[in-house]
């Protein structure tokens, strides 16, 4: 089958690929460059747990094809941490025991990086709103909420 | 939190320093950080696609099957059916001498339910095993299906399952396990009130988010290291060495990190197929289940229906009581009849009641095949039991709290199976939730202790 160039960043590093048509940006992440910090729970966009960041915005890469990706800026969970040091919501994720199996995890920091990003002070429904399209079969949900609002906080506070 | 010393203190050692910390889960960091490796997140190249030929139908004959389109598809490298499989015919709870084996790798001869794995196709992608699957070619003969636990149970019923020969587990106590205790009709005799009512639940899927499947890696020696998701690592490979006939020391699991289980990932399914598979083509295999697959094709917790008869009287003491349990495992044993065996032990629930008749029973329908899932065998029976407990304090007119303190078991009390009763803390906790939920009780139940007979 005929492949398709395609290339983007991806947490800041220059990436180029050849990929077949029709192939998802999931697949283009997990198995041809191997970041495997996207999981993929569903592959119908149905759980979130694919979600990364595409240019500022949410994208289920599930549901993505690597083709319409050329000259993106891609951010994946894995891209977060600096320097050894976690992100403020990889910390709260970690403090508030917002993960037990991990499975949905890298996606609902996904999630909830989009909003910060966009609402640094969001309230309890901008989270619950902003996270509703990622499902956590094992928390209940309340950790994670909680996490997302510690992590506004701690940012709020170093942003002060 | 507070950790309320008082209860049990000169049976509790008194250096508990870890409950109520907060302490860091070591595998979060992993989490958090998308590093953590689920089965999936290991990728080897030449890796071959495994997809299943699955039944359409509940219950049919197989009169034959073709694979020779599917065998021509781009892509493919190989295709399985139950000639290839060396123990075809296995049972999971063989390992305690639980059988008698009964269900197949992949079908041979007949499918017993709707989803039934009959021909495993491998190919270079996902896409090419899909298709080629679509061309496997099987005539089914449709036999009549049975869906219905008491239905399944009645003479002259479609037989789901012949290496059981009947639509029950055959136990060694019968068509069903049994706990006698006391006399419970003469129990009945003098009750003030008697009440019977049944209570049943629809199977519930586990719906982890990571969907069960292995990887498997052959490692050029005759060895094969999979990657799995299992939750029952010793259990999956021992069971996966009786069905290759191969020994154990082949066989390297690397598992433990499992993306949501919840008892879903107990039974041995995918990994002896795919090793199979690594084994006759020398190439790495991958088998995961497709969403759909997880919500339609694994066990589910199994439905049940649980009649119960009890005897109260006016002040509150059951006097006698009567369970009749049905646990429907579906068309296969795996783990259904532990969890009726479970459930007959558990059943006359957390209450010492003189005069106990348990029958639980076991039964085969054409229905996918249930297994655990968190504290099968006895979630269900407490969802009853304490439904009944509720509909008998109202039916004399009691506080439904103080009534469970009347007949709540504590230490030294026989349990209806012949368990003496040993630290029981029920009374503690109600009372804790009696002061928690500010639902007060009289003082005297208050006053109770599970190991110091007053009240
Ligand atoms: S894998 Fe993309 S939404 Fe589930
Ligand atoms: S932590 Fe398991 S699915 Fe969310």
């Amino acid at each position: 089958m005929a492949k398709v160039p395609v290339q983007f960043t991806l947490n800041g590093s220059e990436k180029a690929e050849f990929v077949e048509s029709g192939t998802t940006l999931l697949n283009t992440l997990r198995d041809k460059i191997g970041d495997t910090s996207p999981k993929g729970g569903c592959q119908q966009g149905t759980c979130g747990a694919c979600s990364v960041i595409v240019d500022g915005e949410l994208r289920l890469s599930c549901l993505t094809l690597a083709e319409t990706c050329n000259g993106v800026a891609i951010t994946t969970t894995s891209g977060l941490a600096e320097g050894g040091v976690l992100h403020p919501l990889q910390r709260a994720f970690l403090d508030t025991f917002a993960t037990q199996c991990g499975f949905c995890t890298p996606g609902m920091i996904m999630a909830a990086k989009v909003l910060l990003d966009h609402t640094p002070n969001p309230s309890r429904e901008d989270v619950v709103e902003a996270l509703s399209g990622n499902i956590c079969r094992c928390t209940g949900y309340e950790p994670i909420i909680q996490a997302v609002l510690t992590a506004a906080r701690a940012n709020s506070q170093n942003a002060a | 939190m507070e950790l309320r010393k008082s209860y049990f203190a000169d049976v509790r050692k008194d250096d508990l320093h870890e409950i109520g910390q907060p302490r860091p889960r070591s595998d979060s960091p992993g989490h958090v950080t998308g590093k953590t490796a689920y089965f999936a997140d290991h990728n080897f190249p030449g890796m071959l696609h495994l997809k299943m030929v699955r039944s359409p139908h509940h219950h049919a004959r197989i009169r034959s099957i073709d694979t020779s389109e599917a065998e021509k598809h781009p892509g493919v490298v190989r295709v399985l059916t139950a000639r290839d499989v060396p123990h075809n015919v296995y049972t999971i709870l063989i390992l305690i001498q639980i059988g008698p084996e009964d269900e197949t790798v992949l079908a041979d001869g007949k499918v017993r339910w709707k989803g039934e794995a009959v021909v495993a196709v491998l190919a270079e992608t996902e896409r090419a095993a899909q298709e080629a699957a679509a061309k496997v070619k099987v005539d089914y003969e449709v036999l009549p299906a049975v869906f219905d636990m008491e239905e399944a149970l009645k003479p002259g019923a479609p037989i789901v399952n012949e290496y059981h020969g009947q639509n029950y587990y055959l136990y060694d106590s019968g068509e069903c396990r049994k706990v006698r205790f006391g006399d419970v009709e003469a129990g009945f005799a003098e009750a003030d009130h008697v009440l019977e009512q049944s209570y049943q639940s629809s199977p519930i899927e586990h719906a982890p988010t990571e969907t069960t499947g292995c990887v498997v890696m052959p490692e050029g020696n005759d060895r094969f290291t999979c990657y799995t998701n299992t939750q029952a690592m010793f259990f999956t490979l021992d069971n996966t060495s009786i069905i290759l006939q191969m020994p154990g020391s082949k066989l390297h699991f690397v598992g433990g990190t499992v993306g949501g289980g919840f008892g879903g990932k107990v039974d041995v399914i995918v990994e002896p197929i795919a090793i199979l598979g690594a084994k006759l083509t020398g190439r790495p295999v991958s088998f995961i289940y497709s969403r759909e697959e997880e919500m339609q094709i694994s066990s589910p917790r199994a439905a049940e229906k649980v009649v119960i008869k009890d005897g109260v009287m006016k002040d509150g003491r059951i006097v006698a009581r009567k369970v009749t349990g049905y646990t429907d495992a579906g068309a296969y044993s795996r783990h259904s009849p532990y969890g009726a065996q479970k459930g007959a032990g558990h059943y006359p629930g957390p209450y010492t009641i003189p005069n106990v008749w348990i029958d639980t029973y076991c039964v085969y329908t054409n229905r996918t095949p249930s297994s655990a899932m968190r504290g099968f065998g006895v979630t269900i029976g407490d969802f009853a039991l304490e439904v009944q407990m509720d509909k008998l304090a109202r039916l004399i007119g009691m506080d439904p709290l103080e009534f469970r303190f009347i007949n709540a078991y504590r230490d030294g009390d026989m349990k209806a199976h012949r368990q003496p009763t040993e630290g029981a803390a029920l009374i503690e906790c109600m009372q804790e939730a009696s002061r928690a939920a500010n639902w007060p009780v009289a003082e005297k139940f208050m006053a109770m202790s599970s190991y110091k007979k007053g009240a």
